[in-house]
Protein backbone atom coordinates (compact mmCIF):
# COMPACT_ATOMS: atom_id res chain seq x y z
CA UNK A 1 0.00 0.00 0.00
CA UNK A 2 2.79 2.41 1.09
CA UNK A 3 5.00 2.02 -1.92
CA UNK A 4 2.05 2.05 -4.33
CA UNK A 5 1.46 5.48 -2.65
CA UNK A 6 4.75 6.05 -3.37
CA UNK A 7 4.87 5.02 -6.85
CA UNK A 8 1.75 7.59 -7.26
CA UNK A 9 3.11 10.66 -5.87
CA UNK A 10 6.58 9.71 -8.07
CA UNK A 11 4.37 9.43 -11.03
CA UNK A 12 1.90 12.20 -10.29
CA UNK A 13 5.14 14.74 -9.36
CA UNK A 14 7.20 13.82 -13.07
CA UNK A 15 3.86 13.86 -15.17
CA UNK A 16 3.70 17.38 -15.90
CA UNK A 17 6.94 18.25 -15.90
CA UNK A 18 7.84 15.45 -18.74
CA UNK A 19 4.39 16.33 -20.88
CA UNK A 20 5.75 20.12 -20.50
CA UNK A 21 9.07 19.86 -21.89
CA UNK A 22 7.66 17.07 -24.06
CA UNK A 23 5.38 19.53 -25.59
CA UNK A 24 8.01 21.93 -25.62
CA UNK A 25 10.02 19.66 -27.85
CA UNK A 26 7.47 18.30 -30.07
CA UNK A 27 5.83 21.99 -30.86
CA UNK A 28 9.24 23.61 -31.79
CA UNK A 29 10.65 20.30 -33.75
CA UNK A 30 10.45 21.68 -36.79
CA UNK A 31 9.89 25.79 -35.82
CA UNK A 32 11.89 27.73 -38.58
CA UNK A 33 10.61 30.81 -36.32
CA UNK A 34 13.73 32.87 -35.89
CA UNK A 35 12.82 33.52 -31.74
CA UNK A 36 11.61 29.81 -31.01
CA UNK A 37 14.15 27.64 -31.90
CA UNK A 38 13.76 24.06 -31.75
CA UNK A 39 14.47 22.67 -28.07
CA UNK A 40 16.77 19.77 -29.59
CA UNK A 41 18.77 22.93 -31.12
CA UNK A 42 18.95 24.83 -27.85
CA UNK A 43 20.05 21.28 -26.04
CA UNK A 44 23.21 20.89 -28.61
CA UNK A 45 24.22 24.43 -28.09
CA UNK A 46 24.08 24.25 -24.44
CA UNK A 47 27.37 22.20 -23.91
CA UNK A 48 29.48 23.85 -26.38
CA UNK A 49 27.95 27.15 -25.54
CA UNK A 50 28.89 26.60 -21.80
CA UNK A 51 31.24 23.99 -21.13
CA UNK A 52 33.92 23.63 -23.68
CA UNK A 53 36.94 22.08 -23.35
CA UNK A 54 38.83 22.81 -21.46
CA UNK A 55 36.76 23.50 -18.41
CA UNK A 56 38.77 26.05 -17.10
CA UNK A 57 38.31 28.96 -19.70
CA UNK A 58 34.67 27.31 -20.48
CA UNK A 59 31.88 30.03 -20.10
CA UNK A 60 30.85 28.41 -16.74
CA UNK A 61 34.35 29.41 -15.41
CA UNK A 62 34.84 32.43 -16.58
CA UNK A 63 31.25 33.98 -16.89
CA UNK A 64 28.97 32.42 -14.17
CA UNK A 65 31.65 31.61 -11.27
CA UNK A 66 32.00 35.12 -10.94
CA UNK A 67 28.42 35.98 -11.31
CA UNK A 68 27.98 33.54 -8.56
CA UNK A 69 30.46 34.94 -6.31
CA UNK A 70 29.49 38.62 -6.27
CA UNK A 71 25.81 36.97 -5.18
CA UNK A 72 27.15 35.00 -2.14
CA UNK A 73 29.33 37.58 -1.02
CA UNK A 74 26.91 40.44 -1.33
CA UNK A 75 24.15 38.07 -0.06
CA UNK A 76 25.59 36.88 2.73
CA UNK A 77 26.89 40.28 3.97
CA UNK A 78 23.30 41.64 3.90
CA UNK A 79 22.71 38.77 6.34
CA UNK A 80 25.46 39.63 8.60
CA UNK A 81 24.59 42.98 8.47
CA UNK A 82 20.95 42.65 8.48
CA UNK A 83 20.61 40.51 11.12
CA UNK A 84 23.12 42.41 13.83
CA UNK A 85 21.06 45.66 12.77
CA UNK A 86 17.64 44.10 13.52
CA UNK A 87 18.43 42.46 16.82
CA UNK A 88 20.13 45.91 17.58
CA UNK A 89 17.20 47.84 16.10
CA UNK A 90 14.46 45.10 17.82
CA UNK A 91 15.79 44.95 20.75
CA UNK A 92 14.58 48.78 21.49
CA UNK A 93 11.31 50.17 21.11
CA UNK A 94 12.95 54.06 20.71
CA UNK A 95 14.86 53.03 18.13
CA UNK A 96 12.37 51.01 16.50
CA UNK A 97 10.03 53.65 16.29
CA UNK A 98 12.38 56.09 15.39
CA UNK A 99 13.73 54.35 12.41
CA UNK A 100 11.05 52.68 10.93
CA UNK A 101 9.61 55.32 8.32
CA UNK A 102 12.99 55.27 7.25
CA UNK A 103 13.47 52.07 6.79
CA UNK A 104 10.19 51.44 5.30
CA UNK A 105 11.21 53.85 2.87
CA UNK A 106 14.36 52.53 1.78
CA UNK A 107 12.86 48.59 1.41
CA UNK A 108 10.61 50.74 -1.17
CA UNK A 109 12.79 51.83 -2.97
CA UNK A 110 12.65 49.28 -6.12
CA UNK A 111 16.34 47.69 -5.54
CA UNK A 112 17.65 48.64 -9.31
CA UNK A 113 17.27 51.73 -9.51
CA UNK A 114 20.33 51.91 -6.81
CA UNK A 115 22.54 50.34 -9.92
CA UNK A 116 22.92 53.96 -11.50
CA UNK A 117 23.39 55.44 -7.88
CA UNK A 118 26.46 52.85 -6.95
CA UNK A 119 27.64 53.33 -10.13
CA UNK A 120 28.43 56.65 -9.27
CA UNK A 121 30.68 55.77 -5.74
CA UNK A 122 32.00 52.51 -7.26
CA UNK A 123 32.45 52.62 -10.88
CA UNK A 124 31.27 49.50 -12.93
CA UNK A 125 33.28 46.93 -11.39
CA UNK A 126 32.55 43.62 -8.60
CA UNK A 127 32.73 46.23 -5.72
CA UNK A 128 29.67 47.89 -7.41
CA UNK A 129 27.44 44.58 -8.47
CA UNK A 130 28.44 43.41 -4.89
CA UNK A 131 27.37 46.68 -3.01
CA UNK A 132 24.15 46.54 -4.84
CA UNK A 133 23.13 43.38 -3.92
CA UNK A 134 23.73 43.71 -0.65
CA UNK A 135 21.91 46.75 -0.39
CA UNK A 136 18.66 45.28 -1.83
CA UNK A 137 19.23 42.08 -0.18
CA UNK A 138 19.44 43.98 3.25
CA UNK A 139 15.92 45.55 3.70
CA UNK A 140 13.28 42.27 4.26
CA UNK A 141 16.12 40.50 5.77
CA UNK A 142 16.74 43.59 8.30
CA UNK A 143 12.89 44.53 9.05
CA UNK A 144 11.84 40.89 9.32
CA UNK A 145 14.64 40.62 12.01
CA UNK A 146 13.28 43.73 13.49
CA UNK A 147 9.72 41.72 13.92
CA UNK A 148 11.06 38.72 15.12
CA UNK A 149 13.20 40.25 17.70
CA UNK A 150 9.95 41.98 18.79
CA UNK A 151 7.51 39.27 18.76
CA UNK A 152 9.90 37.30 21.42
CA UNK A 153 8.00 35.69 24.05
CA UNK A 154 8.39 38.51 27.16
CA UNK A 155 8.18 35.22 29.84
CA UNK A 156 11.14 33.45 28.03
CA UNK A 157 12.89 37.01 27.98
CA UNK A 158 12.40 37.40 31.65
CA UNK A 159 13.22 33.61 32.56
CA UNK A 160 16.66 34.04 30.74
CA UNK A 161 17.47 37.03 32.61
CA UNK A 162 16.25 35.94 36.24
CA UNK A 163 18.64 32.32 35.44
CA UNK A 164 21.55 35.40 34.77
CA UNK A 165 22.39 33.79 31.25
CA UNK A 166 25.32 35.80 29.74
CA UNK A 167 24.24 38.32 27.18
CA UNK A 168 26.30 36.44 24.38
CA UNK A 169 24.61 33.36 24.90
CA UNK A 170 21.21 35.05 25.71
CA UNK A 171 21.72 36.62 21.78
CA UNK A 172 22.99 33.59 20.32
CA UNK A 173 20.44 30.99 22.13
CA UNK A 174 17.23 33.34 22.94
CA UNK A 175 16.99 35.99 20.61
CA UNK A 176 18.44 34.69 17.21
CA UNK A 177 17.24 31.56 17.61
CA UNK A 178 13.70 32.69 18.70
CA UNK A 179 13.39 35.01 15.83
CA UNK A 180 15.05 32.61 13.34
CA UNK A 181 11.48 32.12 11.86
CA UNK A 182 11.41 35.45 10.72
CA UNK A 183 14.73 35.99 10.05
CA UNK A 184 14.46 33.07 7.11
CA UNK A 185 11.59 34.50 6.21
CA UNK A 186 13.69 37.22 5.01
CA UNK A 187 16.38 35.71 3.99
CA UNK A 188 14.70 33.80 1.27
CA UNK A 189 12.79 37.11 0.15
CA UNK A 190 16.21 38.41 -0.03
CA UNK A 191 17.23 35.17 -2.02
CA UNK A 192 15.50 36.26 -5.25
CA UNK A 193 16.17 40.18 -4.56
CA UNK A 194 19.66 38.84 -4.68
CA UNK A 195 19.21 36.72 -8.14
CA UNK A 196 17.35 39.47 -9.93
CA UNK A 197 20.09 42.11 -8.87
CA UNK A 198 23.16 40.06 -10.08
CA UNK A 199 21.73 39.62 -13.73
CA UNK A 200 20.64 42.69 -14.04
CA UNK A 201 23.80 44.76 -12.47
CA UNK A 202 25.33 42.72 -15.22
CA UNK A 203 22.84 43.65 -17.90
CA UNK A 204 23.18 47.18 -16.95
CA UNK A 205 26.99 47.54 -17.25
CA UNK A 206 29.70 45.00 -17.02
CA UNK A 207 32.70 43.13 -18.82
CA UNK A 208 31.48 39.52 -17.55
CA UNK A 209 28.88 38.15 -16.06
CA UNK A 210 25.90 35.58 -16.78
CA UNK A 211 23.35 38.71 -16.98
CA UNK A 212 25.95 40.17 -19.37
CA UNK A 213 27.02 37.09 -21.60
CA UNK A 214 22.99 36.66 -22.29
CA UNK A 215 22.31 39.80 -23.28
CA UNK A 216 25.56 39.64 -25.68
CA UNK A 217 24.02 36.77 -27.39
CA UNK A 218 20.50 38.71 -27.51
CA UNK A 219 22.13 42.01 -29.24
CA UNK A 220 24.22 39.29 -31.64
CA UNK A 221 20.82 37.44 -32.54
CA UNK A 222 22.75 34.11 -31.11
CA UNK A 223 19.42 32.95 -30.34
CA UNK A 224 19.74 29.53 -29.14
CA UNK A 225 22.97 30.77 -27.07
CA UNK A 226 20.32 32.91 -25.73
CA UNK A 227 17.84 30.50 -24.79
CA UNK A 228 20.73 28.37 -23.41
CA UNK A 229 21.60 30.87 -21.01
CA UNK A 230 17.78 31.04 -20.36
CA UNK A 231 18.09 27.97 -19.72
CA UNK A 232 20.97 28.14 -17.28
CA UNK A 233 19.51 30.90 -15.37
CA UNK A 234 16.64 29.05 -14.65
CA UNK A 235 18.43 25.96 -13.13
CA UNK A 236 20.74 28.60 -11.60
CA UNK A 237 17.60 30.02 -9.26
CA UNK A 238 16.24 26.33 -8.58
CA UNK A 239 19.56 25.06 -7.22
CA UNK A 240 20.02 28.23 -4.82
CA UNK A 241 16.07 27.84 -4.13
CA UNK A 242 17.35 24.05 -3.44
CA UNK A 243 20.06 25.08 -0.85
CA UNK A 244 17.99 27.68 0.50
CA UNK A 245 15.76 24.77 1.82
CA UNK A 246 18.70 22.51 2.64
CA UNK A 247 20.07 25.57 5.01
CA UNK A 248 16.23 26.48 6.38
CA UNK A 249 15.78 22.88 7.38
CA UNK A 250 17.69 22.18 10.27
CA UNK A 251 17.64 25.92 11.30
CA UNK A 252 13.98 25.40 11.75
CA UNK A 253 13.86 22.02 13.20
CA UNK A 254 12.84 22.92 16.83
CA UNK A 255 10.06 25.63 15.47
CA UNK A 256 8.28 22.57 13.67
CA UNK A 257 8.18 20.63 16.64
CA UNK A 258 6.97 23.39 18.43
CA UNK A 259 4.13 23.98 16.35
CA UNK A 260 3.46 20.75 15.82
CA UNK A 261 3.02 20.79 19.73
CA UNK A 262 1.22 23.96 19.99
CA UNK A 263 -1.60 22.53 17.40
CA UNK A 264 -2.19 19.23 19.77
CA UNK A 265 0.70 17.02 18.39
CA UNK A 266 0.32 14.45 15.28
CA UNK B 1 2.80 22.64 5.71
CA UNK B 2 5.59 24.70 4.97
CA UNK B 3 6.80 25.81 8.36
CA UNK B 4 7.25 29.58 7.72
CA UNK B 5 4.98 30.89 4.20
CA UNK B 6 6.38 33.74 2.23
CA UNK B 7 4.53 36.25 4.58
CA UNK B 8 5.34 38.42 7.53
CA UNK B 9 4.31 36.02 10.73
CA UNK B 10 1.50 37.48 12.18
CA UNK B 11 1.85 39.41 15.12
CA UNK B 12 0.75 38.22 18.48
CA UNK B 13 -2.84 40.34 19.23
CA UNK B 14 -1.69 42.95 21.23
CA UNK B 15 -3.03 43.13 25.08
CA UNK B 16 -5.67 45.30 25.42
CA UNK B 17 -4.07 48.45 27.46
CA UNK B 18 -5.94 51.38 28.51
CA UNK B 19 -6.96 53.08 25.55
CA UNK B 20 -5.49 56.78 27.16
CA UNK B 21 -1.67 54.94 27.19
CA UNK B 22 -2.52 53.31 24.03
CA UNK B 23 -3.03 56.88 22.58
CA UNK B 24 0.15 58.70 24.26
CA UNK B 25 2.45 55.87 23.30
CA UNK B 26 1.23 56.22 19.53
CA UNK B 27 1.69 59.63 19.35
CA UNK B 28 4.78 59.44 21.17
CA UNK B 29 6.05 56.66 18.32
CA UNK B 30 4.57 58.87 15.59
CA UNK B 31 6.95 62.10 17.20
CA UNK B 32 10.12 59.62 16.98
CA UNK B 33 9.24 58.63 13.53
CA UNK B 34 8.93 62.09 12.48
CA UNK B 35 12.22 62.92 13.86
CA UNK B 36 13.67 59.46 12.53
CA UNK B 37 12.78 61.42 9.22
CA UNK B 38 13.73 64.73 9.67
CA UNK B 39 17.11 63.39 11.45
CA UNK B 40 17.98 61.03 7.91
CA UNK B 41 17.11 64.45 5.68
CA UNK B 42 19.46 66.49 7.51
CA UNK B 43 22.26 63.74 7.49
CA UNK B 44 21.24 63.74 3.87
CA UNK B 45 21.72 67.70 3.64
CA UNK B 46 24.94 67.89 5.73
CA UNK B 47 27.18 64.93 4.22
CA UNK B 48 27.24 66.14 0.87
CA UNK B 49 27.66 69.77 2.08
CA UNK B 50 30.74 69.60 4.55
CA UNK B 51 32.68 67.38 1.86
CA UNK B 52 32.18 64.39 4.12
CA UNK B 53 30.82 62.89 0.31
CA UNK B 54 31.50 63.95 -2.85
CA UNK B 55 29.25 66.28 -3.77
CA UNK B 56 29.22 65.22 -7.59
CA UNK B 57 27.74 61.36 -6.17
CA UNK B 58 25.80 63.03 -3.71
CA UNK B 59 24.16 66.20 -4.27
CA UNK B 60 22.74 67.75 -0.89
CA UNK B 61 18.71 67.15 -0.16
CA UNK B 62 17.98 70.79 -1.08
CA UNK B 63 19.35 70.29 -4.80
CA UNK B 64 17.23 66.69 -5.00
CA UNK B 65 14.34 68.55 -4.05
CA UNK B 66 14.75 71.58 -6.42
CA UNK B 67 15.57 69.60 -9.24
CA UNK B 68 12.32 67.49 -8.48
CA UNK B 69 10.13 70.67 -8.47
CA UNK B 70 11.90 71.01 -11.85
CA UNK B 71 10.75 68.22 -13.28
CA UNK B 72 7.24 68.08 -11.78
CA UNK B 73 6.46 70.80 -13.91
CA UNK B 74 7.26 69.04 -16.93
CA UNK B 75 4.38 67.17 -18.99
CA UNK B 76 7.08 64.45 -19.41
CA UNK B 77 7.28 63.51 -15.68
CA UNK B 78 3.34 62.89 -15.65
CA UNK B 79 3.66 61.47 -18.73
CA UNK B 80 6.18 58.87 -17.47
CA UNK B 81 4.46 58.06 -14.01
CA UNK B 82 1.18 57.56 -15.83
CA UNK B 83 2.93 54.94 -18.16
CA UNK B 84 4.85 53.26 -15.29
CA UNK B 85 1.42 53.25 -12.87
CA UNK B 86 -0.09 51.55 -16.25
CA UNK B 87 2.24 49.18 -16.82
CA UNK B 88 2.11 47.96 -13.07
CA UNK B 89 -1.84 47.97 -13.05
CA UNK B 90 -2.28 45.80 -16.36
CA UNK B 91 0.51 43.28 -15.26
CA UNK B 92 -0.80 43.47 -11.19
CA UNK B 93 -4.18 42.65 -12.66
CA UNK B 94 -3.57 39.89 -15.07
CA UNK B 95 -1.44 38.07 -12.92
CA UNK B 96 -3.91 38.56 -10.18
CA UNK B 97 -7.01 37.16 -12.30
CA UNK B 98 -4.97 34.35 -13.76
CA UNK B 99 -3.22 33.53 -10.52
CA UNK B 100 -6.81 33.20 -8.52
CA UNK B 101 -8.50 31.48 -11.10
CA UNK B 102 -5.96 28.95 -11.71
CA UNK B 103 -5.06 28.71 -7.54
CA UNK B 104 -8.65 27.99 -6.87
CA UNK B 105 -9.10 25.61 -9.89
CA UNK B 106 -5.66 23.78 -9.13
CA UNK B 107 -6.05 23.61 -5.21
CA UNK B 108 -9.55 22.45 -5.16
CA UNK B 109 -8.42 19.51 -7.42
CA UNK B 110 -6.93 16.78 -5.66
CA UNK B 111 -5.17 15.25 -8.75
CA UNK B 112 -4.52 18.61 -10.21
CA UNK B 113 -2.41 19.94 -7.07
CA UNK B 114 -0.76 16.78 -6.82
CA UNK B 115 0.43 16.89 -10.20
CA UNK B 116 1.24 20.63 -10.43
CA UNK B 117 2.85 21.07 -7.09
CA UNK B 118 6.84 19.79 -8.08
CA UNK B 119 6.24 22.00 -11.38
CA UNK B 120 5.25 24.72 -9.40
CA UNK B 121 8.29 24.63 -6.70
CA UNK B 122 10.44 24.26 -10.36
CA UNK B 123 8.84 27.19 -12.31
CA UNK B 124 8.60 29.46 -8.93
CA UNK B 125 12.17 30.15 -8.49
CA UNK B 126 13.24 31.20 -12.09
CA UNK B 127 14.31 34.60 -11.94
CA UNK B 128 11.87 36.69 -14.11
CA UNK B 129 14.69 38.88 -15.34
CA UNK B 130 16.24 35.27 -17.63
CA UNK B 131 13.05 36.30 -19.43
CA UNK B 132 14.23 40.19 -20.49
CA UNK B 133 16.46 39.17 -23.96
CA UNK B 134 13.49 37.27 -24.96
CA UNK B 135 11.20 39.92 -24.27
CA UNK B 136 13.16 42.40 -25.87
CA UNK B 137 13.55 39.98 -28.99
CA UNK B 138 9.63 40.10 -28.88
CA UNK B 139 8.32 43.03 -28.13
CA UNK B 140 11.45 45.65 -28.63
CA UNK B 141 11.49 48.40 -26.34
CA UNK B 142 7.30 48.85 -25.93
CA UNK B 143 5.42 48.28 -22.86
CA UNK B 144 4.50 44.65 -23.76
CA UNK B 145 7.91 43.31 -23.13
CA UNK B 146 8.15 44.68 -19.43
CA UNK B 147 4.72 43.43 -19.19
CA UNK B 148 5.82 40.41 -20.10
CA UNK B 149 8.28 40.44 -16.83
CA UNK B 150 5.67 41.72 -14.15
CA UNK B 151 3.30 39.27 -15.35
CA UNK B 152 5.60 36.32 -14.89
CA UNK B 153 6.95 37.87 -11.35
CA UNK B 154 3.76 38.59 -9.68
CA UNK B 155 1.76 35.58 -11.05
CA UNK B 156 3.54 33.10 -8.68
CA UNK B 157 2.91 35.18 -6.22
CA UNK B 158 -0.73 35.12 -6.43
CA UNK B 159 -0.58 31.82 -7.18
CA UNK B 160 1.08 30.00 -4.16
CA UNK B 161 -0.65 32.33 -1.81
CA UNK B 162 -3.96 31.08 -3.05
CA UNK B 163 -2.93 27.81 -3.03
CA UNK B 164 -1.99 28.05 0.60
CA UNK B 165 -5.44 29.08 1.05
CA UNK B 166 -7.07 26.33 -0.62
CA UNK B 167 -5.53 24.21 1.18
CA UNK B 168 -6.67 25.64 4.48
CA UNK B 169 -10.27 25.07 4.15
CA UNK B 170 -11.70 23.58 7.24
CA UNK B 171 -12.60 20.49 6.23
CA UNK B 172 -15.60 19.81 8.13
CA UNK B 173 -16.90 22.60 6.69
CA UNK B 174 -16.24 21.33 3.39
CA UNK B 175 -18.05 17.88 4.12
CA UNK B 176 -21.03 19.82 5.30
CA UNK B 177 -21.17 21.24 1.91
CA UNK B 178 -20.75 17.89 0.20
CA UNK B 179 -23.33 16.19 2.39
CA UNK B 180 -26.10 19.09 1.57
CA UNK B 181 -25.17 18.52 -2.33
CA UNK B 182 -24.19 21.97 -2.93
CA UNK B 183 -22.80 22.27 -6.49
CA UNK B 184 -18.97 22.69 -7.05
CA UNK B 185 -20.03 26.52 -7.60
CA UNK B 186 -21.62 26.66 -4.93
CA UNK B 187 -18.77 25.23 -2.70
CA UNK B 188 -15.78 27.54 -4.19
CA UNK B 189 -18.24 30.57 -3.25
CA UNK B 190 -19.15 30.15 0.31
CA UNK B 191 -16.64 27.73 1.47
CA UNK B 192 -13.86 27.92 -0.71
CA UNK B 193 -13.42 31.59 -1.54
CA UNK B 194 -13.97 32.98 2.28
CA UNK B 195 -10.97 30.82 3.71
CA UNK B 196 -8.98 31.93 0.68
CA UNK B 197 -9.23 35.59 0.72
CA UNK B 198 -6.80 36.47 3.53
CA UNK B 199 -4.12 34.55 1.60
CA UNK B 200 -5.00 36.06 -1.79
CA UNK B 201 -5.12 39.72 -0.13
CA UNK B 202 -1.32 38.40 1.21
CA UNK B 203 -0.76 37.84 -2.64
CA UNK B 204 -1.82 40.55 -3.51
CA UNK B 205 0.05 42.84 -1.44
CA UNK B 206 3.12 41.18 -2.07
CA UNK B 207 2.66 40.64 -6.06
CA UNK B 208 1.82 44.39 -5.79
CA UNK B 209 5.39 45.33 -4.28
CA UNK B 210 7.00 42.92 -6.74
CA UNK B 211 4.82 44.46 -9.90
CA UNK B 212 6.22 48.03 -8.92
CA UNK B 213 10.33 46.56 -8.76
CA UNK B 214 9.81 44.95 -12.12
CA UNK B 215 8.10 47.87 -13.88
CA UNK B 216 10.95 50.43 -12.81
CA UNK B 217 13.12 46.96 -13.52
CA UNK B 218 11.90 46.76 -17.26
CA UNK B 219 12.31 50.44 -17.88
CA UNK B 220 15.49 51.15 -16.51
CA UNK B 221 17.20 47.82 -18.66
CA UNK B 222 14.97 47.07 -21.30
CA UNK B 223 14.12 51.12 -22.01
CA UNK B 224 10.34 50.68 -22.25
CA UNK B 225 8.47 54.26 -21.40
CA UNK B 226 8.20 55.16 -17.63
CA UNK B 227 9.92 56.76 -14.77
CA UNK B 228 12.98 54.06 -14.50
CA UNK B 229 13.83 55.15 -18.25
CA UNK B 230 13.95 58.69 -16.99
CA UNK B 231 16.39 57.82 -14.31
CA UNK B 232 18.40 55.92 -17.16
CA UNK B 233 18.45 59.01 -19.12
CA UNK B 234 19.40 61.14 -16.51
CA UNK B 235 22.32 58.65 -15.40
CA UNK B 236 23.75 58.97 -19.09
CA UNK B 237 23.30 62.48 -19.49
CA UNK B 238 24.73 63.17 -16.00
CA UNK B 239 22.15 64.81 -14.02
CA UNK B 240 23.07 63.54 -10.58
CA UNK B 241 20.49 65.49 -9.05
CA UNK B 242 17.44 64.68 -11.06
CA UNK B 243 18.60 61.33 -10.92
CA UNK B 244 18.13 61.11 -6.99
CA UNK B 245 14.91 63.23 -7.54
CA UNK B 246 13.41 60.45 -9.65
CA UNK B 247 14.90 57.88 -7.08
CA UNK B 248 13.10 59.60 -4.15
CA UNK B 249 9.77 59.80 -6.50
CA UNK B 250 10.04 55.79 -6.87
CA UNK B 251 10.81 55.16 -3.32
CA UNK B 252 7.23 57.50 -2.28
CA UNK B 253 5.55 55.28 -5.15
CA UNK B 254 6.73 52.25 -3.06
CA UNK B 255 5.60 53.41 0.27
CA UNK B 256 2.38 54.23 -0.97
CA UNK B 257 1.68 51.09 -3.01
CA UNK B 258 2.54 49.13 0.33
CA UNK B 259 0.30 51.72 2.72
CA UNK B 260 -2.60 51.06 -0.13
CA UNK B 261 -2.46 47.31 -0.09
CA UNK B 262 -1.94 47.37 3.79
CA UNK B 263 -5.37 49.14 3.33
CA UNK B 264 -7.38 47.36 0.81
CA UNK B 265 -6.51 44.34 3.24
CA UNK B 266 -8.08 45.18 5.78
CA UNK B 267 -11.32 47.18 3.93
CA UNK B 268 -11.43 44.00 2.19
CA UNK B 269 -10.87 41.52 5.31
CA UNK B 270 -12.90 43.60 7.89
CA UNK B 271 -15.49 40.71 8.71
CA UNK B 272 -12.34 38.16 9.40
CA UNK B 273 -11.65 37.88 13.08
CA UNK B 274 -7.84 38.16 12.49
CA UNK B 275 -8.70 41.99 11.68
CA UNK B 276 -11.37 42.31 14.24
CA UNK B 277 -9.21 40.85 17.24
CA UNK B 278 -6.70 44.08 15.78
CA UNK B 279 -9.39 46.57 16.10
CA UNK B 280 -11.00 45.39 19.01
CA UNK B 281 -8.24 45.30 21.74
Amino acid sequence: MSVRHALRTVVLALTLPVVLVAAWWFATADSTSFYFPPLAEIVETFQPTWLEDPVASSRIVTEALPSLGRLTVGYLLALVAGVALGVAIGSSAKLRAFTEPVLEFFRAVPPPVLIPILMLFAGIGTQMKILVIMWGCIWPILLNTVEGVRGLDEVLRDTARCYRMRRTSMLFHMIIRGASPQIVTGARQALSIAIILMVISEMFAANNGLGFTIVQFQRSFAIPEMWSGIILLGLLGVALSLIFRAVEWPVLAWYRGYRQAQRGGN
Amino acid sequence: MTTAPDVRAPLPPAPAAAVPARRRRSSDNLVLGLGGVATFAALLEVIPRTGLVDDRYLPPLSSMLSALADRVQTPEFWEALRQTLTTWGFGLGIALVVGVVLGVVIGSVEILRAATATTIEFLRPIPSVALIPLAVLLYGTSMQSTLLLVVYASFWQVLVQVLYGVRDVDPVARETARSYRFSRLSQIRTVTWPTTLPYAMTGLRLAAAVALILTITGELIIGTPGLGNLIAVAQTSGAVDSMYALVLVTGALGVLVNILARRLERRVLRWHPSVRRESAS
